[in-house]
């Protein structure tokens, strides 16, 4: 990439103020690119163009054997998407797993961060271990959530609510009800995140100057209204952040179900994505599955979008 | 947040009584989970449940080695995470550096087309990719999988990597204009290794993202000898019993490279994890 051909006395003059300020094309317009293009390649093949592509094929009954003819069928897969109750119950089931879990997870976290923030000894250790579940593979805390709530006496939580705390009567079976076998899902969901929440939380709350709590203090703002009136608002914009990537994660929710209850019993815990997955590769409908994702990545996009717009409020700044 | 100094000290005795209660509660099933991959068969699950187990045995750990190619499983995605991290670093810090150091056309409408594109979930293009894969011949292929692998968090990484060029000053690559360097070695000599701290944090989250990741290797690797370890250790979940010592082994060997990264690398992990935070 040396550009041998250039004098030093031009390199001299032209670098000072021009050569890295953009729109000034000192260094050979091909330049950018050779550093943009190796990895534009790869995205525009595995990710712009099957988003192209997706839309496409949402038009088709899509056959996938060879020899095949796949049927241009217009709408007709998002008119079935729309009439599909089982769609919309995995979609309801989707945005109520994101609201118990956002929730969960933001209030959690945030207690987590302030008690790690304020705690006088082992800030570094416990920092970690609540952040370890979060580096565990979805595919091993998924066996180990489903092995926690086992039916029968033995399993730890039937164990502990049946033996220790004697709050039920008899072994509940946690996958046999959609009720209960939510619990598994939402208390996975919710155990698993927490330690992100509380990391990016933690980092919000190490950027607040004590000075305003002391201030505060001698103010005689107890602690409640510390953190009502400074702690909360001074967080506010990485609220906003931590809510839209729990809110687009929580979208994303898949291999705990998939896992866990597989969508049973008799399909009452399928999600969004676990739907979509099943009708494009079990039942080998990927027409649908096309139709079914981009009705997905629609409504994400709007939501995530309308949180951004409706959630934004004046910053606070201290 | 402060009061006085006796409800001080009172405040930070609940305060790490309440936090120790809470790391039981993190920590308790992953124990739980160890203890049960040192058990011996455990097919049935013992009444009471026990953390630590009377016999400790390695014996669910030699099962899973030598069963259903779990070893080899180790090694592809061994390869496979390693093969993904340095893809998606080399890329990324390209990509991220193009975009925040040179002006060029289309530049505005690609940044913005990645930067939506992290919002939507990885597997929601799978079918398509399925289908390019097909087609290219990518399909049961662990080089395949390393480039959609790559692919993926490519959007993300970038921004990531971006802000933190943005926040270098120009001097030092200008300074090194004027000594004869070619964009490139600025790049390589100049920028990289300042930039070494986030672009570790790429490296490792990109290791762990295609060391854990499931769905797609569910779906585009079915032969037995391309088989990733999550696949190979959710194969071990039998169809009537499941013998969760040795699923616990197998997962515990998968859990151990995500637990060493962490801990070594738990300084990145804040940083990268709050780069994103910081700008909102």
């Amino acid at each position: 990439m040396q550009s041998k051909s250039r004098t030093p006395e031009q390199q001299t003059t032209a670098s000072r103020r021009n050569i890295l300020r953009p729109g000034r094309l000192h260094y050979g317009w091909y330049v950018p690119y050779l550093f943009v293009l190796p990895g534009l390649l790869l995205y525009v093949l595995w990710m712009l163009y099957p988003m192209f592509y997706q839309f496409y094929i949402s038009f088709f009954d899509w056959k996938i054997m060879p020899g095949q003819v796949s049927e241009f069928v217009g709408l007709a897969n998002y008119e079935r998407a729309l009439a599909d109750s089982k769609f919309w119950l995995a979609l309801g089931n989707t945005v109520r797993y994101t609201a118990v879990t956002v929730v969960g997870q933001m209030l959690i976290g945030l207690t987590i961060a302030i008690l790690v923030h304020r705690v006088v000894v082992g800030k570094r250790v416990f920092r970690a271990i609540y952040y370890l579940p979060v580096v565990t593979s979805w595919v091993v805390v998924s066996f180990l959530f489903q092995y926690i709530f086992n039916s029968g006496r033995a399993g730890l939580i039937n164990y502990l609510l049946l033996d220790v705390l004697h709050l039920i009567s008899e072994p509940i079976s946690w996958v046999q009800r959609p009720e209960t076998a939510w619990i598994i899902i939402y208390s996975l969901g919710i155990w698993k995140g927490v330690g992100w929440a509380m990391i990016i939380y933690l980092a919000a709350l190490q950027g607040i100057p004590r000075e305003i709590y002391e201030a505060a203090a001698i103010d005689g703002a107890d602690l409640w209204r510390q953190l009502r009136h400074i702690t909360l608002p001074l967080i506010q914009r990485t609220s906003l952040f931590v809510l839209v990537a729990l809110v687009i994660g929580g979208f994303q929710v898949f291999i705990s179900v998939f896992l866990i209850t597989g969508g049973g019993p008799l399909g009452r815990t399928e999600v969004s994505l676990s739907y979509m997955y099943n009708q494009s590769f079990n039942k080998l409908q990927f027409g649908y599955g096309a139709a079914l994702s981009y009705i997905l990545a629609l409504i994400i996009v709007v939501v995530s979008f309308l949180q951004m717009r409706v959630f934004r409020g004046p910053e606070v700044e201290y | 947040m402060i009061g006085t100094r006796t409800q001080q000290r009172n405040l930070n005795i609940v305060i790490i009584a309440v936090l120790c209660l809470g790391a039981v509660l993190a920590l308790g099933p992953m124990l739980y989970m160890t203890g049960t991959a040192f058990r011996g068969q455990a097919y049935i699950q013992e009444i009471p449940p026990r953390f630590v187990p009377e016999n400790p045995t390695l014996e669910n750990f030699e099962t899973a080695f030598t069963s259903r190619n779990f070893g080899r499983a180790f090694l592809n995605s061994a390869g496979v995470a390693v093969a993904t991290a340095g893809l998606v670093t080399l890329l990324a810090t390209m990509m991220a550096y193009g975009f925040a150091r040179f002006n060029f056309r289309g530049k505005n409408l690609l940044f913005y087309s990645m930067l939506g594109m992290m919002m939507i979930p990885g597997v929601i293009f799978i079918i398509p990719q399925f289908m390019v894969a097909r087609t290219l011949g990518l399909l049961n292929s662990l080089p395949g999988i390393v480039l959609v692998y790559t692919a993926g968090p490519l959007a993300f990484n970038t921004f990531l990597l971006r802000g933190f060029f943005e926040n270098l000053p120009r001097e030092l690559e200008e300074s090194a204009l004027i000594d004869g360097a070619s964009p490139l070695t600025i790049f390589w000599r100049v920028m990289v290794p300042l930039a070494a701290p986030a672009v570790s944090t790429v490296a490792v989250f990109s290791f762990l993202g295609a060391w854990d990741e499931y769905i797609l290797a569910l779906t585009f690797l079915t032969d037995a000898d391309v088989r990733t370890l999550p696949v190979a250790i959710a194969n071990f979940r039998g169809v009537h019993a499941t013998d969760w010592g040795l699923i616990f082994a197998a997962s515990l060997t998968a859990v151990i490279p995500n637990v060493i990264l962490f801990v070594v690398f738990q300084r990145y992990f804040v940083q990268g994890l709050t780069t994103g935070a910081v700008r909102g």
